[in-house]
């Protein structure tokens, strides 16, 4: 371990060595360190290049806005891109490597950058790359992508698991600093239901970092005692590794709890989460976000070495690493002596203060020598921070050797949380920062994020903001308060802005992640771009994965100061969700690789698996498409067989996936009557009938059958597509438009297994296995009833309906029986030669039959341009759709309409979506007749054939058109025909 | 848009459950009125910045259809009853 590791450290365990790899290089850091204090310690101060000009970049902060930091942490599939170092736990075996570099942190070739920066200044996008417009894609993208960008996302999919989770509670304590512990002890002594969350691995917050004692006790043992009782209390629950990322409506919050970031692989348990994704609904929150210190813009303020003075106290305190071996300190503000004095405590020299304060006002007793009235003007050193040079109030230069600097530029209230609901937030002169808005409902901001300093103001005002939202809910509450410690009179430090250093040399950086300069800054206000919106996306500042943390504010003063007004006046931009970056990985949860969505299997599935069924995904449904038999290599081959068999002798299809509503009550039969278009208020028990929806703009919703099973008892089928659909229009009917018809309506589509039983000899195989007469005088078409079967063991639904065209039935049985009976129904037709068949030849025999689906049911046409125009009741007085569908243009006559088409040499084919044209007019669209809307090879006619709507399509039956697929360029002969290829007197049908 | 709706039969609610259809448009026409007023009820809609009456259906839980009124400024809801009462009138 090299001589930055001193005594002290109240996170770490110095029994704990952890070895670890940074671009390859073995080192090694304690139980507790972050990634970025083990760096420090290890002399790395070097970590990155920056994003734009790669120059050398260490680490600025202890915490959660770090902007330079960032390593690629993890390797394959569990390689995190962007991590900041800072937040980053040391685990042993961690691999870290540095990003935006090449070939190596040390030696940057894209640091000659630097030398273009005249060029890369604000606006560089927009002018640079303007013209000429084609060197965009292969020029400049290529190139600006090569030069910039941060880390890479892996290819490998990440083994973790990770999942999401609702919490409810009373009061939601957000940061558990001196003010969030507070409010957490206050409230739970109270009785009520707390969660209190902490980005850190351990609760305390600025706590952690004190080097005093609070009230004459060391700092970590008083936090030891108050997170003891927090621990104690059962009604609260404290979550660490948690950050609060957005604030949404109704008092919803969402937050990412890190569970195994910060495990080896070894210990990573493959059935706990990596990652948790918490929605948090609270009654009330206190927001002890705290308080972000800002860098100060000057020339080379980004040279490692540089860092904020309170990071130096953190590494110091909590870490027991020392920021460098002679350090100076440039603040504005009084807490930033702090880190001297503690830096003295250690045994670290102090070179100098720099406060930009003629008098400040404070008591300190340091040893430092104090440099009053002055500024930072320069840094000088490659690769790590050599001297600084020092701008007395006199205007006389003096450079000072340093390996360290630590700069505080005041204090950032982190109002994120309390702004990502539209609140805007407001300056303050005498806190020099904006403030959280004045009307945060349900949220009481305390502690720094309310402007308070200190430990014991912080851990007071937290208590008083608990018994606040404690009122909110009912409830008495006492503040906690800390021992040992009197409540002094308030004291406001007084801050002295310093947004720029008038007198900087060379480049100031505002924001260090995206490459902004102050000259970037003011460069844009010239150029008219001084609004704060446009200003921000000019320069990019702010629009880096740190989303300005440490940099907004200080354009926002820039601004403001070349403006000549107040930084209130510019305003800020707009707080939105999420404070930090959240992985991919907890935003999907569980649903990813086959639990991306349900999967929904018919009741038959297992039956058609075991028959060879090959599977097709259509919505969340895997139908059965075709069942391939030995030596049918090609699925036009099973198809065609299937098509043959069924017409000849007998098929069984699964058709469990059409939606199924039930349908009860009194009026349920004038229910009915307005939800289609055709009549069914005189429908009798036992007899199905084929209906039409329309929408109420009167074109075709959807189609399907609904049979009476008892007098005020309807069964409805729809079709696959649109089973849910349906339901919803129907209850949107019922409840809305007519709540006062007695009906109710339950899906019963997971219930029932129901397949089509179809071909000659259907009714020769059902006959073996229902008990009831299904002949054609007991059953005829369209009828619909229970049925016994299996000799009075099983009940089951008969409907005699036919999507083929061939005598046909649909038997409905309990899901649970669907297995069975479809086994007994092959057995029973194994003497007829049944096939099974699936999807494809459905869709085949209803091409051959002329039946439409949604391929002719696309949301453009009406009844009538399916043909079935006669259907529209013309007697009722009303049904949905009706009004609408007798509007001029959808009774036009020379609308697209329904008609077969078949190619005119029969060993042509012809695709789907193909347009229709007049044989000798030009192929274009100009001259459109329709489209083809469906086709598919007849193995019945042993040619192609298809469904299409063409303009007066039913008058043109015997016309010669040409079919052009403008996608192949390729044209073809076609024959315009009855759409009914097969059977068009429905002989089969009735048989 | 709320993160939470508070059904009338269920109680508060996530978002996730509900299906939203839009605004609540002009009463259902008699079959033989206006063209004008059939066109209202079919397609015209208000997109309005402050409070807006919405078809709410809770889709994930009662599968009751719901008027919500809601502000598309603040998102604020400041009502929620069943649909059914926009023509039977009482509370559900």
């Amino acid at each position: 371990m090299t001589s930055f590791r001193i005594d002290g450290g109240t996170l770490i365990d110095r029994n704990d060595v952890r070895r670890f790899t940074f671009n390859g290089e073995v080192l090694t850091g304690f139980g507790g360190d972050t990634v970025a204090s083990s760096l420090l310690a290890n002399g790395k101060q070097l970590v990155g290049r920056s994003f734009k000009y790669h120059r050398p970049r260490g680490i600025l902060t202890a915490g959660a806005a770090e902007p330079n930091a960032l390593l690629t942490i993890g390797r394959d599939g569990r390689r995190d891109p962007n991590t900041r170092a800072t937040m980053a736990e040391l685990f042993d075996g961690l691999e870290a490597r540095s990003q935006n570099c090449w070939p190596n942190v040390n030696f940057d070739i894209g640091a000659a950058n630097g030398l273009l920066g005249p060029l890369l200044g604000a606006g560089f996008y927009y002018k640079t790359f303007m013209w000429p417009a084609a060197f965009w894609e292969k020029v400049y993208e290529p190139l600006i992508r090569k030069a910039a960008g941060l880390g890479r996302a892996s290819y490998d999919p990440d083994p973790g698991y990770y999942e999401k989770c609702w919490a409810h509670c009373d009061l939601l304590v957000i940061g558990a600093g001196p003010a969030g512990l507070a409010a957490a002890l206050t409230a739970g002594r109270a009785g009520v239901r707390v969660i209190i969350a902490d980005e850190g691995v351990q609760l305390g917050g600025g706590l952690i970092a004190e080097g005093s004692p609070v009230g004459g006790k060391p700092a970590d043992a008083v936090l030891a005692d108050i997170i003891g009782e927090l621990h104690a209390l059962s009604n609260v629950e404290i979550k660490k590794r948690t950050t609060v990322f957005a604030a949404y409506d109704d008092q919803v919050f969402g937050a990412v709890e890190r569970v195994q970031k910060h495990l080896p692989e070894g210990e990573i348990n493959p059935h706990r989460a990596m990652e948790r994704l918490w929605r948090i609904v609270a009654r009330q929150v206190v927001l002890a976000t705290g308080a972000e210190e800002r860098p100060i813009v000057f020339g080379g303020n980004d040279r490692p070495g540089v860092m904020m003075a309170g990071a130096m106290r953190t590494y110091l305190n909590a870490y027991g690493v020392a920021p460098g071996k002679r350090v100076a300190l440039f603040a504005n503000n009084s807490q930033a002596y702090q880190t001297a004095l503690d830096l003295e405590v250690r045994g670290i020299e102090v070179a100098a203060i720099i406060d930009p304060r003629t008098c400040p006002n404070i008591d300190y007793d340091g040893k430092a020598r104090l440099i009053a009235g002055a500024m930072v003007r320069d840094t000088a050193g490659r690769k790590a921070i050599k001297s600084i040079t020092v701008r007395h109030d006199d205007g006389r230069d003096e450079v000072i050797a340093v390996d360290a600097l630590g700069v505080s530029g005041g204090y950032s209230p982190i109002v994120h949380l309390a702004c990502h609901r539209g609140g805007k937030p407001v300056w303050s002169d005498a806190h020099v920062g904006f403030m959280p808005p004045e009307n945060t409902d349900g949220m009481t901001p305390c502690g720094a994020v309310a402007g308070k300093a200190g430990i014991a103001d912080c851990f007071a005002d937290g208590g008083v903001a608990a018994v606040k939202a404690l009122a909110e809910l009912g409830v008495m509450g006492e503040a906690a308060s800390l021992p040992g410690v009197e409540q002094t009179a308030e004291t406001v430090d007084h801050i002295q802005p310093v947004w720029h250093v008038a007198s900087t040399k060379g480049k100031a950086f505002v924001d260090f992640q995206n490459d902004v300069a102050a000259s970037d800054i003011t460069l844009a206000m010239r150029e008219g771009y001084d609004h704060v919106e446009l200003a921000k996306r000019y320069t990019t500042n702010g629009m880096a994965t740190d989303q300005g943390k440490t940099s907004n504010v200080n354009a926002i003063g820039i601004l403001a100061e070349n403006k000549g007004v107040s930084p209130g006046e510019i305003g800020t931009t707009t707080f939105r969700p999420f404070y930090t970056p959240v992985s991919f990985g907890a935003l999907v949860g569980a649903s990813k690789g086959m639990d991306f969505q349900p999967v929904r299997k018919s009741p038959l599935h297992g039956w058609a698996g075991r028959n060879g069924a090959k599977f097709v995904e259509t919505g969340l449904w895997y139908r059965s498409s075709w069942f391939p038999k030995d030596g049918e290599t090609f699925w036009r081959d099973s198809v065609d067989r299937e098509v043959n068999t069924v017409r000849t002798k007998v098929g069984i299809c699964d058709v469990s996936t059409l939606g199924k509503i039930e349908i009860f009550g009194a009026d349920a039969a004038e229910f009915l009557n307005r939800v289609y278009c055709n009549a069914f208020l005189k429908l009798p028990v036992g007899k199905a009938r084929y209906g039409i929806m329309l929408r109420e703009d009167g074109f075709v919703y959807d189609d399907g059958t609904t049979s009476c099973l008892g007098g005020n008892h309807y069964f409805m089928t729809t079709t696959t597509a649109l089973a849910a659909g349906v339901l919803t229009h129907l209850e949107f009917c019922a409840q809305v438009l007519w709540p006062e018809l007695d009906v109710r309506l339950a899906s019963a589509t997971d219930q029932w297994a129901q397949m089509a039983i179809a071909g000659p000899r259907s009714r020769e195989v059902l006959s073996k296995i229902i008990d009831d007469d299904i002949s054609n005088e007991a059953f005829p078409f369209l009828a619909a009833r229970e049925v016994s079967m299996f000799g009075g063991r099983l009940k089951g639904r008969l409907f005699r309906i036919s999507f083929s065209g061939e005598l046909a039935y649909e038997i409905a049985v309990p899901a649970g029986y669907g297995e069975s009976v479809a086994d007994a129904v092959m057995a029973a037709g194994e003497e007829f030669g049944i096939t099974p068949y699936g999807t494809e030849t459905l869709g085949v025999m209803r091409i051959e039959k002329g039946h439409v689906t949604h391929a002719e049911i696309n949301g453009t046409v009406t009844p009538a341009d399916l043909g079935m125009g006669r259907m529209v009741s013309a007697k009722k007085d009303d049904f949905i759709g009706r009004v609408m569908n007798l509007r001029e243009g959808l009774v036009d006559p020379d609308r697209p309409a329904l008609v077969g088409i078949k190619p005119k040499s029969p060993s042509d084919k012809f695709a789907t979506g193909s347009h229709i044209l007049n044989p000798g007019e030009d192929v274009s669209l100009a001259n459109d007749q329709g489209y083809v809307t469906s086709m598919c090879h007849s193995p019945t006619l042993g040619h192609a054939i298809g469904l299409a709507l063409v303009k007066n399509g039913p008058k043109r039956h015997g016309e010669e058109v040409v079919i052009w697929n403008g996608l192949a360029g390729t044209t073809v002969t076609g024959i315009l025909c009855n759409p009914a290829f097969v059977d068009p007197e429905n002989e089969k049908l009735h048989a | 848009m709320s993160s939470l709706v508070k059904c009338p039969h269920c109680g508060l609610r996530p978002r996730e459950e509900f299906t939203i259809r839009g605004e609540v448009a002009t009463p259902r026409p008699d079959a033989g009125a206006d063209e004008a007023l059939w066109f209202d009820h079919v397609y015209l809609r208000d997109n309005p910045r402050g409070e807006h009456r919405e078809y709410w259906h809770h889709s994930g839980g009662c599968r009751r259809w719901l008027v919500l009124t809601r502000n598309t400024l603040t998102h604020e809801t400041s009502d929620v009853v069943d649909a059914s009462t926009l023509k039977l009138g009482e509370r559900a």
